[in-house]
C-alpha cells in the first residue's frame, strides 16, 4: 500500500523537556488512522512535530516518501500536509467565504474547490457572507475542516476535532469524517473519545506519555477491554 | 448589500468633497483640503500595515520624510523642471530603503518591532540634522521649485488630488484583494496563514514595503506643496501624530484614517485660530474616542446608520 505519511522514530522536546520519545506510525492512502492518548500524553506534540511547527530533535518524518524535516510550517503546508489545529481557530473578522478562499493559498488544485464545499458543507454557503466569528462552535469547526480541504491536501490532519462539542455536532462531525472517507481521503486524527474512534478509524495507535505503547486495526481494539482500561481510563 | 452601499458612499463622499474644493476660491480653504488629501494618503498607506496587517510601525515617518527629500533635494538642485521625475523616483527609492528595513526590523515581532521602526526612524532624523552639507540639517529646504504648471494653490491641489486619488484607488483595490484578506488573516492569526502554505514573513515584508512607497509619495506631494521641508518630518511625533489620526478615524475601515485626518487637520486649524493650546484639545478628543469609541469615527457612524449586519459587525471591505 502507498505510504502517505511516515514518522520514524520522533524525538521532540519543549525547551529541555523531552516529549516525545521515538513515537513511530504510517499512514496509507485512503484511510483514517487515529492517534489515541489522555490529555497530555503526547498527541498534540506529536501533531507540531509533523508539520513541523515544533521540529523534531531526532527523527524523520516523511510525507509521500520525501523526508520533510527542516522544512517551514508553510512548505510543508504546500507539500500536502492539512493541518485543522485544536483550537479550531477561524479568521473571525473574515466572512466564511473569505476564510475559505484563504484555504486555496497553497495552490493545490484538486477535488476541492468552493462549488464542491458549499456542496458539502451547505450551511457554509447559507452564511458565506457572515463574519466567521458570528458561527457556533461547531459551525466553526466545519469551516476549519473545509478551509484545509480547500487546500486540497494529500491528508488531513484532525487534532481532536470533537473536543468541546455538543453531540449533536459529534455526530454530524462523524458523518462528514465518514464522507470524506468514501471520498479517499487520508486522515490522520488525534482524539480521546473511543466511540467516535472506533466509528470512524481504521487502524490506531496509543499513545501514552510520549511513548507509543499500542498498535492494532480497529477491530481488534474494539475487543480489547484491557488496553482501553489501561491508557485510555474507561 | 450593506458594505457595497458604505463603500459608495464613502467614495462619492470623497471625491465629492475634494473634487469639488476645485470650485472653491478661497486660498486657506484649497491649501488645508491639499494637507487633509496628502496627510490622508500617508495614513491609509500606513493603515495597511496597522490595521489590515496587524503591524504597528512607529516610524513611517521616515518615509515620509524621505519622498520629501528625494524630492526637495533633486528639485533645489537641478530646479523646478525636474520636480515631477524627482516625484516619480520617489517610489522606487522608498521600496528599496523599505526592503531592507522591512527584512531587519520584521524579523521581530510586536512591540520589539514597534520599537525597531522607531529606531531607524530616529537614526535618520539624526543624520538629516546632523549631515548640514548634504540635507542642510535643522534649517530644512525652502523654495523647493516647481514645473510653472503646478505654481499657485489651486493648480498644485489638483495635482495633488488626482495623484492621491490613483493612489488611492489602487491601495483600494489591493485592499480588496486576495492579498489584502491574506493580510487580515495574518494579523488575526499568523499561526494559522502558515499552515495554509503561505510565507507570512515575505507578505508582511510585501505589505511594509507597498505600505512604504505610498508614504514616501505623499511625502513628495507634501514638498510641493509649501515648498519648504524640515528634519521633523522625519520624528517620532510626525509618526504618533499618524497612528492618532488613523485610530480616530477608525483603522478597521478603508477610509477612516483620512477622516481622522480631516477632523484633526480641521480641528487643528479652527482651534489653533484662537489659542496655542489646539493640541490639548486633541488629547482630550482622543481620551473620549479611544475610551467610548474604540472603532473610531467610522465605527460610530456604523452604529448610527444601522450598517449592521444581523449578527454582530459589518464586513470590513470599505
Amino acid at each position: 500500500m502507498d505510504e502517505i505519511l511516515k514518522v520514524q522514530n520522533l524525538h521532540s522536546y519543549y525547551g529541555k523537556s523531552h516529549i516525545l520519545f521515538g513515537v513511530e506510525f504510517s499512514v496509507n492512502k485512503g484511510e483514517t488512522f487515529c492517534l489515541m492518548g489522555r490529555n497530555g500524553a503526547g498527541k498534540t506534540t506529536t501533531f507540531k512535530s509533523i508539520v513541523m511547527l515544533v521540529p523534531p530533535k531526532v527523527g524523520k518524518v516523511l510525507l509521500n516518501g520525501r523526508e520533510i524535516n527542516g522544512l517551514k510550517p508553510y512548505q510543508a503546508a504546500r507539500l500536502g500536509l492539512g493541518l485543522v489545529p485544536e483550537d479550531r481557530r477561524i479568521f473571525g473578522d473574515l466572512s466564511v467565504k473569505d476564510n475559505l478562499l484563504l484555504g486555496t493559498s497553497s495552490e493545490r488544485k484538486g477535488y476541492w474547490d468552493l462549488a464542491k464545499i458549499y456542496t458539502y458543507f451547505p450551511i457554509l454557503l447559507e452564511y458565506q457572507d457572515q463574519l466567521g466569528g458570528n458561527l457556533s462552535g461547531g459551525e466553526q469547526q466545519m469551516l476549519t475542516i473545509a478551509r484545509t480541504l480547500m487546500g486540497n491536501p494529500d491528508i488531513l490532519l484532525l487534532d481532536e476535532p470533537t473536543e468541546g462539542l455538543s453531540p449533536v455536532m459529534v455526530k454530524v462531525l462523524k458523518d462528514l469524517v465518514l464522507k470524506l472517507k468514501e471520498l479517499g481521503t487520508t486522515i490522520l486524527l488525534s482524539e480521546q473519545n473511543i466511540k467516535f474512534c472506533m466509528a470512524v478509524a481504521d487502524r490506531l495507535v496509543i499513545i501514552d506519555k510520549g511513548h507509543i505503547v499500542y498498535e492494532a486495526d480497529v477491530e481488534t481494539f474494539r475487543a480489547d477491554e484491557d488496553i482501553k482500561k489501561k491508557y485510555l481510563a474507561v | 448589500m450593506n458594505h457595497r452601499l458604505e463603500t459608495t458612499a464613502l467614495w462619492s463622499a470623497y471625491v465629492l468633497l475634494f473634487g469639488g474644493m476645485i470650485f472653491v476660491k478661497n486660498e486657506h480653504a484649497i491649501h488645508i483640503a491639499a494637507q487633509i488629501v496628502i496627510l490622508g494618503l500617508f495614513a491609509i498607506s500606513f493603515n495597511i500595515l496597522f490595521g489590515n496587517t496587524g503591524l504597528l510601525s512607529f516610524g513611517q515617518a521616515l518615509f515620509y520624510g524621505l519622498g520629501a527629500y528625494v524630492t526637495g533635494m533633486i528639485a533645489k538642485k537641478f530646479g523646478g523642471d525636474h520636480f515631477l521625475w524627482a516625484l516619480l523616483l520617489v517610489p522606487l527609492v522608498a521600496m528599496a530603503v523599505a526592503l531592507v528595513l522591512g527584512a531587519l526590523s520584521l524579523r521581530l515581532s510586536d512591540v520589539y518591532f514597534t520599537m525597531l521602526t522607531l529606531a531607524f526612524a530616529q537614526l535618520v532624523w539624526g543624520i538629516t540634522i546632523k549631515w548640514y552639507d548634504f540635507t542642510s540639517g535643522d534649517d530644512g529646504i525652502q523654495a523647493i521649485p516647481k514645473p510653472e504648471f503646478l505654481a499657485g494653490g489651486l493648480h498644485y491641489y489638483v495635482f495633488a488630488f488626482l495623484v492621491v486619488t490613483v493612489c488611492l484607488y489602487l491601495l483600494w483595490r489591493l485592499h480588496r484583494s486576495p492579498f489584502g484578506t491574506i493580510l487580515k488573516g495574518i494579523r488575526q492569526n499568523p499561526t494559522r496563514v502558515n499552515f495554509l502554505g503561505l510565507n507570512v514573513f515575505r507578505h508582511k515584508l510585501l505589505a511594509y514595503v507597498i505600505s512604504s512607497c505610498f508614504t514616501a509619495i505623499a511625502g513628495g506631494l507634501y514638498a510641493g506643496l509649501d515648498g519648504s521641508i524640515h528634519p521633523d518630518m522625519f520624528v517620532w511625533t510626525m509618526s504618533g501624530g499618524i497612528i492618532l489620526m488613523t485610530i480616530l478615524g477608525g483603522m478597521r475601515s478603508f477610509f477612516g484614517p483620512i477622516i481622522g485626518v480631516a477632523v484633526f487637520v480641521l480641528l487643528e486649524d479652527v482651534v489653533g485660530r484662537s489659542t496655542q493650546y489646539w493640541s490639548f484639545f486633541i488629547g482630550a478628543i482622543m481620551i473620549v474616542v479611544v475610551m467610548l469609541f474604540p472603532k473610531g469615527i467610522v465605527g460610530v457612524s456604523r452604529q448610527f446608520a444601522g450598517l449592521f449586519a444581523k449578527k454582530g459587525d459589518p464586513l470590513e471591505h470599505s
